[in-house]
């Protein structure tokens, strides 16, 4: 490989190295042996002594203040609003598939509202014998159903395009989240209206000014679209939905209408704004694909990563990270650390859940030296995530949407890491 | 598949005033125009009151907010500009996302009429008018957009999955491993106090001698 030392004078990479350095000779000095007792076990600490927080303290939790750097955060520079923009979940910081809800990631395209239960109605009108309004006591009274799902913006990576450009997986591949639903069919509420024969297409749209209208078969939505309100256990929050959204499982983020407010059933496309200026994905001959639903198979290293740099030195690391397949169950995801010269095997965390994000994991002995780290999903219908440069030869560097490529870390000796590209 | 629930008569039957609230939606045939129209003129007085201070007087937008005008024939460019004239099918989308979703902070505050005058001076503004031309219900459906044939249904089970599935190469794979991009050398990600990447995980080491960041 190249030389690429043109970092070294950076003061932020100079204290890195120092405490690298540092931290692995206390490493090594205390795999060997203690210099000393430590004062933490030789000593009474004062949580082993005195009193903690009274059950009173704190009636709805907030993470403790060490984790405070695991939230969301924005790009400014991507969006001219922030009330039409995005923010990333902290995925680098997350372990399992659950996404904690007061950290998963937001987009808006005209803020996030805040409509009370009382206020909200929902209407299903269009091509129906029964053109309907419900409460949101009478969603209530329908059976439910539970389902886990991924929910990932159709942009996600999409500012990768066209080269590395963001440091850390928060930023390249976070704009998604995991949640368990629980909610009513849309089949139950479109049989209660009772779709007309003509009936192809459904509308969603939103309570919010954008409205953020989008049409979508009637085949899916009878399949497993669901109108939820409850996510991870809890209701869903303000800028996730609340009190009720649709979850679409394996479909870009995009369709996930929230505040839903009125369901309606067309024999055509609306082609909205919403499905023709944006979420159509430019090709190289100057058309573009529109109606590009689902979310092909993905995954990230999560750590090491850029935002998870190996502090302890050489020895035993565990690689983990993130696959998920709008196409139904991963069915393995294979890791390289030597840019996809050879691929190993990553062991997979439980069952996995069809369009739901999954975990997997590669345990390691790291000898210390450079590494380039790529992981590679397959699905269970046999699609294998392709490079980024596989697409790029199919859709040029404009589609904007969609971009499942494969991600690589080059992880430095100094266990620094970066996003870079490879060819 | 599974035979249709019984209704469980849950809701109550919407009534004309209320759909006609919320089901404002315009179809690619025309199909919800509201009566009305408007000119270029108009459309003209209209936008520079309440839409050019984001959206420029000519539709061609101030700082970062939207072209609305412009960018004819671009698609293949490096950097495609993509707007109503360059992009966008259907002229219902604009009558449709103006009318419910526009101004930015202020929406639904233009009538109907408002929002056929607007329409045709984006129309003008585009080239696609003269500016005496006058927009409404009846004449709607002629307006044919220059990339009106520009979409195509997603295709990737046919163009991108075949290529995409099968067995992957594990070992003495043909990958190219030089390094060919680095987001460092952009450097526009948010960074914390210690120059690194926003949200970076602390060093336990450096919190344990007390040196870390609050």
């Amino acid at each position: 490989m190249k030389s690429r030392d043109d970092k070294t004078h950076d003061p932020a990479r100079r204290a890195f190295l120092g405490a690298a350095a540092a931290s692995s000779a206390a490493l090594a000095a205390g795999a060997a042996r203690a210099a000393g007792p430590d004062p933490l076990i030789t000593e009474v600490q004062p949580w082993a002594s005195e009193f903690g927080d009274p059950v009173d303290a704190s009636p709805y939790g907030m993470p403790i203040h060490f984790e405070s750097q695991v939230v969301r955060r924005n790009v400014e520079w991507l969006t001219e609003s922030p009330v039409s923009s995005i923010n990333f979940t902290p995925i680098h910081a997350l372990e399992g598939t659950i996404t904690p809800a007061g950290c998963a990631f937001e987009r808006h395209h005209s803020g996030a509202i805040e409509l009370s239960k009382t206020d909200y109605r929902l209407m299903i009108t269009g091509l129906v014998d029964r053109p309907l309004v419900f409460t949101y006591e009478d969603l209530t009274r329908f059976p439910r159903q539970s389902r886990v799902a991924f929910l990932e913006c159709a942009a996600n990576g999409g500012m990768e395009w066209g080269g590395a450009q963001l440091e850390g997986c928060q930023f390249t591949q976070g704009m998604i989240h995991n949640m368990e639903y629980v909610g009513v069919p849309l089949s139950a509420l479109l049989e209660e209206a009772g779709v007309r024969p003509e009936g192809k297409w459904i509308y969603f749209e939103g309570a919010d000014a954008s409205s953020n209208g989008r049409s979508i078969p009637l085949e899916k939505a009878m399949e497993d679209v669901l109108i939820a309100f409850y996510a991870n256990g809890e209701a869903l929050r303000k800028e996730h939905g609340y009190p009720v959204r649709a979850v679409v499982p394996g479909w870009e983020g995009n369709l996930w209408v929230k505040w839903l407010r009125r369901i309606s059933v067309y024999d055509q496309a609306v082609e909205s704004r919403e499905e023709t200026s944006k979420y159509t994905d430019l090709m190289p001959d100057g058309r573009a694909r529109k109606w590009t639903w689902v979310m092909d198979a993905k995954s990230v290293i999560t750590s090491p990563s850029p935002q998870a740099p190996i502090y302890h030195g050489p020895g035993p690391l565990v690689i983990t990270g993130l696959a998920w397949s709008g196409h139904g169950r991963i069915r393995r995801v294979d890791v390289s650390l030597d840019g996809g010269k050879s691929w190993q095997e990553a062991e997979i965390e439980g069952d996995p859940q069809p369009k739901a994000l999954t975990r997997f994991r590669l345990p390691i002995q790291w000898d210390g030296s450079e590494m380039i780290l790529q992981s590679r999903a397959m699905d269970e219908t046999g699609y294998v995530q392709p490079t980024k440069d596989a697409l790029r030869a199919i859709r040029g560097l404009n589609n904007v949407y969609h971009n499942n490529g494969i991600q690589t870390w080059w992880v430095r000796a100094s266990g620094e890491v970066e996003n870079v590209e490879v060819g | 598949g599974p035979a249709a629930a019984e209704p469980l008569g849950l809701g109550r039957p919407a009534l004309p005033e209320e759909i006609a609230a919320w089901d404002m939606t315009v179809l690619p045939d025309g199909t919800g125009l509201p009566e009305g129209s408007g000119d270029v003129w108009t459309g003209d007085e209209v936008f520079a009151e309440n839409c050019a201070m984001c959206h420029g007087d000519f539709a061609e937008g101030l700082d970062n907010w939207p072209v609305l005008a412009g960018g004819a024939g671009s698609l293949q460019d490096r950097r495609p500009v993509k707007t109503i004239g360059s992009y966008w099918p259907h002229l219902s989308t604009v009558w449709d996302y103006v009318h419910r979703s526009m101004p930015f902070g202020m929406a639904q505050t233009l009538t109907p009429d408002d929002v056929y005058a607007i329409t045709a001076f984006l129309l003008y503004s585009n080239g696609m008018v003269e500016d005496d031309f006058v927009l409404s219900k009846e004449n709607f459906a002629e307006i044919a957009m220059p990339n009106a044939g520009g979409f195509y249904p997603d295709d990737r089970p046919e163009t991108e999955y075949p290529e995409f599935t099968g067995d992957p190469c594990m070992s003495a794979c043909a990958a190219g491993t030089e390094i060919t991009k680095r987001a460092v050398k952009l450097n526009v990600t948010p960074v914390g106090p210690d120059g690194r990447p926003a949200g970076t995980l602390p060093d336990l080491h450096l919190a344990a001698a007390g040196t870390a960041a609050p």
